[in-house]
């Protein structure tokens, strides 16, 4: 059976083109880039220039850019390094109810370490208010934190506005890109960022490799010992093939941003239209406008996702619902319930994700099966109550 | 009347005609539903094995039917037969339908039987709304029982798992007469040896694997404990230990730490003849002991009784388990009103425990059953 991906906000397939570059550094070009002789230089070579392509894939000087072993370490390196560096004023950060569990899970240990975590809410499209952070912003605070683009809903936050007021208080903003990069275009110095974090994986890159930013100037200390890499702040001898394939997955995006965002967006509106006229008592979680293009979350009211998931599945059809825990198992989404939906909305939600490999066809092919899928969630639902 | 009936295991289900369809296999990590997918699998089913999250929170959670371990054993068995796999997040419906019930049955001086709880609400009932969701036309579990259909009634007959020492059907009669038309125990027919050479043959990575033991969500098997941290210090029913007269022995921490027949963990040393808790008193907190002559009782009053088998109006003799690990003795069962049911032992008089099932049984075939009420 072939399979209909919807799901590029939780990985991508990796670009041929990436996986070219990468492969004579997992043979050829073996060296370790701390090593001094030839086969070390060679490989050093390939991790810097993955480097400088990063950091114009942003905007950023490259040695501004550290690489990680992807969003979520970028994102526990960001909170828990600012921390460590601030450690005698650092009392108070600001986050918001939307959060990946990277930054919310991280916080709340600092949170039991002392620290003063803010949690702002958002209002029903998933936007965080300038007043809200106004008036949550205090001498101590040290650190916001928020994402650029939320990775449920695609809601965009307005950083560039919110990010004036956060330097007007001398307080650094750490912005979470993760789901944005590749799907917005990404300039740290417009956003007022002073560390952002990335991931590969979800610009057609590999798994494993992700990039913190860091603006020159900015106190930060690692959260490893054992080696000079990364300018200290992140020891380990590097991933090279995947920083090389990271570079040139950055580069092919930014080159294409503006296709892929009218392509997403063509794809997610046939979609959504089709579903509004095929199926009944939907809506859409997250605003109309200013979200990310190819994301688009419908709770489908009185059917389980769960239930919708395993349907679409076993039809070929590949979507995401809540969040997997260890066990496999999906737990209700802590974003829309955020949003304001109540659990039973929350729980009926399913996300579709397109990506620049889908088509029109598969669109319509999933227009096809689901109307049915839901109609058997729904009916089960019914016969049980 | 029924001898015939079972010796070829569920024919209806395994014939040509049924092959092709769909069947939800409930994997718990363990070899028995191992291998009762397989066997489906092998039959020419469309399989889809599903797992239950029931308690902790799978992270760190160790031991137990839901720890990580025994997740990624059922995720890489599915892997193995090739089909597709998922886990259903029950936590919720665990906690409020078991776990709760469970501790609430213990503060009423009844001894409940969990696993009975999880069947009847869990794998067959929400395990089911899954099914139909996805167009699945039987349910399967890795039990040691087996259902025949009893072509002369147009009725389908629950029965006694082939390995006696295995027999799981006590826990499975409350199941109705529509779900029983569409449920498959494929080990059914199997004994626990014969299970464990078809996994070996298989080569499924789990054909070794030690028996899980003991309340699942209380790894430790300390429930006493579990109920405690559960409770405030107002819900703790502490009293006293009486005799038969009513005369003080000793005291107690709490009746939930107390079952009917239980010797240990009295406090009381130095007695001639051993005594046995006979009775939980929960308004009072009293808990009664007595000598093995006292234990006993001649009947019990079942409630909530499912007829398995067939609605029964009139009196019936049959043999009946008032425990999963007791033997089935001979007794009369009196239908009542209000779906309750008047059991006399007919030889013995055996240590009643409220709160556990009665299963009424013709030979190797399951009548019905019902919850104790009461000793009578």
């Amino acid at each position: 059976m072939q399979t209909i991906y919807l799901d590029h906000n939780a990985t991508t397939p990796l670009r041929p083109e990436v996986l070219v570059a990468m492969l004579p550094y997992l043979n050829v070009h073996f060296g370790n880039p701390s090593s001094v002789h030839r086969a070390g230089r060679r490989a050093k070579q390939g991790l810097e220039e993955a480097r400088e392509q990063v950091a114009a894939f942003m905007k950023a000087r490259p040695a501004e850019v550290l690489f990680t072993s992807g969003g979520t370490e970028s994102n526990n390196l960001a909170l828990r390094g600012m921390r460590r560096a601030t450690y005698d004023t650092g009392k108070h950060i600001i986050t918001t109810a939307i959060e990946h569990s990277s930054i919310l899970e991280p916080l709340r240990r600092l949170a039991g370490e002392g620290i003063t975590v803010t949690t702002l809410p958002v209002d029903r499209e998933g936007r965080v208010s300038a007043e809200d952070l106004a008036a949550a912003l205090r001498p101590e605070t040290t650190l916001v934190s928020i994402g650029l683009a939320n990775h449920e809903v695609g809601t965009i936050q307005p950083i560039t506005a919110l990010s004036r007021m956060i330097h007007e208080h001398d307080v650094l903003l750490h912005v979470d890109a993760v789901q944005a990069a590749g799907k917005l275009p990404l300039e740290v110095h417009s956003l007022g960022v002073d560390l952002l974090s990335l991931s590969a994986h979800k610009l057609y890159g590999p798994k494993g490799i992700g990039a913190l930013y860091v603006r020159k100037g900015t106190n930060l200390l690692p959260l490893m010992s054992g080696g000079a890499q990364e300018r200290e702040k992140r020891p380990g001898t590097e991933n090279v093939a995947a920083a090389v394939g990271f570079g040139v997955a950055a580069t092919l995006a930014a080159q294409e941003i503006e296709w892929q965002a009218a392509h997403s967006l063509r794809l997610t509106t046939r979609l959504w239209e089709g579903i509004q006229d095929k199926v009944s008592h939907v809506s859409l979680n997250g605003p109309e406008r200013d979200r990310l293009a190819n994301t688009l979350n419908v709770s489908f009211a009185g059917a389980a996702g769960e239930g919708l998931m395993m349907g679409l599945d076993l039809a070929g059809i590949a979507v995401s619902t809540g969040s997997a825990c260890a066990a496999g198992s999906i737990e209700p989404s802590h974003v829309l319930l955020a949003l304001g939906r109540d659990e039973a909305m929350a729980k009926s939600a399913i996300r579709f994700s397109v990506g620049r490999d889908t088509t029109e066809q598969e669109i319509d092919r999933v227009l096809e099966v689901l109307p049915s899928v839901v109609e058997r969630v729904r009916a089960a639902a019914r016969s049980q109550s | 009347m029924f001898s015939t009936q079972h010796s070829a295991l569920s024919t209806q289900h395994f014939s040509s005609e049924a092959r092709s369809k769909r069947v939800l296999a409930a994997l718990s990590g363990g070899v028995d539903s191992a291998v009762a997918a397989a066997l489906l699998v092998e039959a020419g089913y469309e399989v889809i094995a599903i797992s239950m999250l029931l308690a902790g929170n799978a992270d760190g959670h160790d031991g137990g039917c839901c720890s990580i371990d025994d997740f990624q054993d059922a995720r890489r068995v599915a892997e193995q037969l090739d089909i597709p796999y998922y886990v259903l997040n029950l936590k919720e419906a665990f906690r409020s339908r078991v776990i709760d019930v469970f501790t609430n049955e213990y503060l009423h001086g009844r001894t409940p039987n969990p696993c009975l709880l999880c069947n009847r609400d869990l794998k067959f009932d929400l395990l089911w709304q899954r099914a139909r969701e996805l167009e699945a036309h039987f349910v399967a579990t890795g039990h040691y029982a087996r259902v025949t259909y009893d072509q002369q009634n147009d009725s389908y007959q629950l029965q006694r798992g082939t390995d006696q020492q295995k027999d799981q059907s006590y826990f499975l009669f409350t199941l109705s007469q529509a779900q029983l038309a569409r449920t498959l125990f494929p080990v059914g027919h199997l004994t626990k040896t014969e299970v464990r050479e078809k996994a070996r043959t298989l080569g499924l990575r789990v054909a070794e694997k030690p028996e899980s033991q003991d309340i699942c969500f209380v790894p430790d098997g300390d429930y006493a404990r579990f109920i405690e941290q559960r409770l405030s210090a107002e819900q703790v029913k502490a009293g006293e230990i009486v005799d038969q007269d009513g005369q003080v022995l000793s005291t107690h921490e709490g009746i939930h730490r107390f079952t009917v027949g239980q010797r240990r963990g009295l406090g009381l040393g130095g007695l001639a003849e051993p005594r046995y808790v006979t009775h939980i008193d929960a308004q009072s907190g009293r808990v009664m002991v007595g000598t093995r002559d006292q234990l006993g009782t001649r009947g019990l009053l079942a409630k909530e009784v499912n007829w398995t088998a067939g609605t029964q109006t009139k009196e019936t003799r049959a043999a009946v388990k008032i425990r999963y690990r007791h033997p089935a003795l001979p007794a009369r069962i009196i239908p009542q009103a209000e779906g309750k049911a008047v059991v006399w032992f007919e030889k013995s008089s055996p240590a009643v425990t409220p709160g556990q099932a009665a299963v009424f049984y013709d030979g190797e075939r399951v009548l019905g059953g019902g919850w104790i009420e009461r000793a009578l």
